[in-house]
């Protein structure tokens, strides 16, 4: 169990993600990635892949990134981060360094899903950061392999024949934890000291790392934009997203991040959102979707 | 020293002899054997670079591009399908201005498959901003690797350049090459000095968003760059022949003085072209040759100077635009289009998909030219030279 603390520490620090960018008010990524660098410091390098976050805050001549950074295409920030972690390795620069990639949920859990793969089993020393807002925000919220069950998309529209995406969401983090990885983790921005505690441990270790952090989209999820930080918060206390960590390939060795006390019902979440207002007057599918959850909290023995 | 090796084997010397930080590779025939040669100088002790064996060419593309805006100098190699599914990463590679160096067997593009020779990949990469050479043999695969890094890295330029080499006909035919002392390539190659480079103590953003406002300006000096690297090259050139004592020109003319007509050739066909030109000034034609070594930038006012006062050019293409015709005519026939004399054109396709070309192709591609300028035109458009046409 993590305390989450005041944060002074990195608040006192050199801002590292300037402001002025374009993320939408309330824009649950610019915040992870914001706390992201705080906790990694000023050694740090980034391979974006295209995306919101590249958009966003490198509009030429301006741009938001006080520390070295690529963009090159969408489905490669895994590979344009092998490149790097080559260069320096080789020219023997690579030392104290911080070397990340970041991408959102499609260049991670869609088209970057190859070269992630690629890039862990080569154990290049990357730390991937997966942004997760569960749907293509960038291009006008299309659905993608991480989008929840039921949330209501501009490609998967609820509708009378329709509940909306009809898939579970792909267990991306498992998936890269089964290449015998140093670390994997999940963590989301309202439990900001987890967020900064993984991101540190990810710098510490030599090899390839992968923190999947949860980032409400307040355009996509269509909800308060000043309740981005409550609402990252209740997809944790409802089991519709769990915090843990592992560090190794043992499953057996997955720490709980986070448990709640009392888990609160899924509904509370969805009926903060939008994307899944349809599902309100569908009894069965709300049942469908707290049985999914509360069999998924199970196997984590909560 | 003398040294028998294939043409694939040549371009994995001459990367090792220029030095690469960085080599990211993915297995294709008919390239395989330079990461399988990368691999062997790795494991003996030969080469001290990183190699890293990616999980796609679009990896290896992508990787060769974070690579080198770390500082490193790169290079990969791959051919056909691999180069076609680099593509979005060519136009990126070139777009930020790196300089990676990349040796291309060429090989037909799929459907159907076909492993065999055809220049399709290169040719229809050839707006991807990058500096385009044609090996004509196995010296050439070499000796253009060292120049293609000197010309991409050099200050003025700053842009990928990519190898071709004709699948099998080089990349795997034994043929003796001159291979230059180590000492003598560190001395004409310099250090890679980048323009742009990821450091922790100088940020910089690399690959930003180009808004409408800016985007048309990076695409102008993008190829005002690789126009301007004719020059660059030509320069390379003349430096490599001074310390190599092989001189190379982005265009070069062969029997062309008194040439009434003209044949166009690029990469290995140009040995089987000069032996059909022999045969017809045997035969009392006026036939002359000129061999393209660099597609991009495009060498309009060399080839023109080549063909001098021919009546007819006729270009000997290994690829077909579809739905057009021969690439390399229509981009030359563009430059003439304003001139007062031009000479009558023609255009053959010839060679794809590893379909031998023999001297009588050629020798029909004059006949069929001389039959079109006294008809006025050609009776189809582009010619085909070996079409067995009872099977269509």
């Amino acid at each position: 169990m993590v305390e989450d603390s005041s944060g002074k520490e990195e608040a006192e620090q050199k801002e590292l993600f300037a402001s002025g960018h374009r993320g939408c008010a309330g824009c649950g990524e610019m915040n992870a990635v914001r706390q992201v660098l705080a906790a990694a410091g000023p050694n740090t390098i980034v391979a974006n892949a295209t995306g919101c976050l590249e958009v966003a805050t490198t509009s030429w001549p301006e741009t938001s990134w006080e520390i070295p950074w690529i963009h090159a295409a969408f489905e490669n920030a895994a590979a344009v981060a092998s490149g790097v972690d080559a260069a320096l390795t080789q020219m023997k620069k690579r030392q104290g360094i911080n070397l990340f990639a970041f991408a959102g949920d499609g260049g991670t859990f869609d088209i970057g899903f190859q070269a992630i793969s690629g890039m862990l089993e080569r154990q290049q020393k990357v730390i991937f950061v997966v942004f997760d807002n569960e749907a293509y925000m960038n291009t006008g919220i299309q659905r993608c392999s991480s989008t929840p069950y039921g949330a209501s998309t501009t490609t998967c529209p609820a509708g009378t024949c329709s509940v909306g995406e009809q898939h579970p969401k792909k267990p991306m983090a498992m998936i890269v934890a089964a290449h015998g990885i140093k670390y994997t983790a999940t963590a989301t921005i309202g439990y900001h000291a987890d967020l900064k505690r993984k991101v540190k441990r990810a710098c510490e270790l030599e090899g390839p790392c992968f923190l999947h952090v949860l980032a409400p989209c307040p355009t996509g999820w269509r909800h308060d934009s000043a309740d981005t930080i409550s609402l990252s918060r209740l997809a944790v206390d409802t089991g519709m997203f769990i915090l843990w960590e592992l560090e190794g390939h043992n499953l057996k060795d997955i720490k709980l991040s986070r448990k709640p006390k009392e888990r609160k019902p899924v509904l509370e979440y969805l009926k903060a959102q939008g994307r899944f207002r349809h599902l309100l007057n569908r009894p069965d599918e709300l049942a469908k979707i707290q049985k999914q959850i509360d069999e998924q909290c199970a196997q984590f023995g909560f | 020293m003398m040294q028998i090796m294939r043409g694939n084997e040549a371009t994995a010397l001459a990367a090792k002899l220029c030095r690469p930080n960085v080599i990211p590779a993915y297995p294709i025939t008919p390239s395989t054997m330079f990461p399988e040669r990368i691999s062997e100088y790795v494991a003996d002790g030969e080469l001290d670079t990183y190699f890293m064996l990616v999980e796609s060419e679009h990896s290896a593309m992508s990787a060769a591009i974070g690579a080198s805006a770390a500082g490193a100098r790169v290079c990969t190699a791959t051919a056909s399908q691999g180069l076609a599914l680099m593509h979005e990463m060519l136009f990126i590679a070139a777009g930020m201005r790196l300089p990676i160096v990349m040796a291309v067997g060429n090989r037909a593009l799929s459907a159907p498959i076909n492993i065999w020779c055809d220049q399709q990949d290169t040719v229809s990469e050839r707006d991807a901003g990058w500096i385009q050479f044609y090996a004509e043999n196995n010296q050439e695969c070499l000796d253009f690797m060292i120049a293609a890094f000197k010309a991409g890295e050099d200050k003025r330029v700053y842009l990928p350049a990519m190898v071709g080499l004709d699948a099998f006909v080089l990349t795997h035919t034994m043929e003796p090459v001159d291979v230059p002392e180590q000492a003598k390539v560190d001395g004409f190659l310099p250090s890679y000095a980048p323009h742009c480079i990821l450091d922790t103590k100088n940020p910089m953003t690399i690959g930003a968003l180009g808004t409408p406002e800016f985007y048309m300006e990076t695409r102008y000096a993008l190829n005002k760059a690789l126009m301007d690297s004719a020059a660059v090259i030509d320069e390379v050139f003349r430096q490599f022949g001074d310390a190599f004592g092989r001189k190379y020109q982005r265009v070069s003319a062969y029997r062309t003085a008194d040439a009434e007509t003209v044949i166009i050739s690029m990469g290995s066909m140009t040995g089987t072209a000069r032996v059909a030109v022999d045969r017809l000034r045997a035969a009392g034609k006026k036939v002359g040759l000129v061999k393209m070594s660099v597609l991009r930038p495009f060498p309009h006012r060399e080839l023109k100077e080549a063909i001098g006062n021919a009546r007819i050019v006729a270009v000997a293409e290994r690829a077909i635009s579809l739905g057009y015709g021969g690439a390399i005519f229509g981009e030359l026939a563009g430059h003439y289009v304003n001139d007062s004399r031009r000479p009558f054109m023609t255009s053959f396709i010839l060679g794809l998909g590893g379909r031998d070309i023999l001297p009588e192709h050629f020798e029909e591609i004059v006949a069929e030219s001389e039959k079109a300028l006294a008809a006025g035109k050609m009776d189809e458009m582009p010619g085909w030279a070996g079409l067995n046409r009872e099977v269509l």
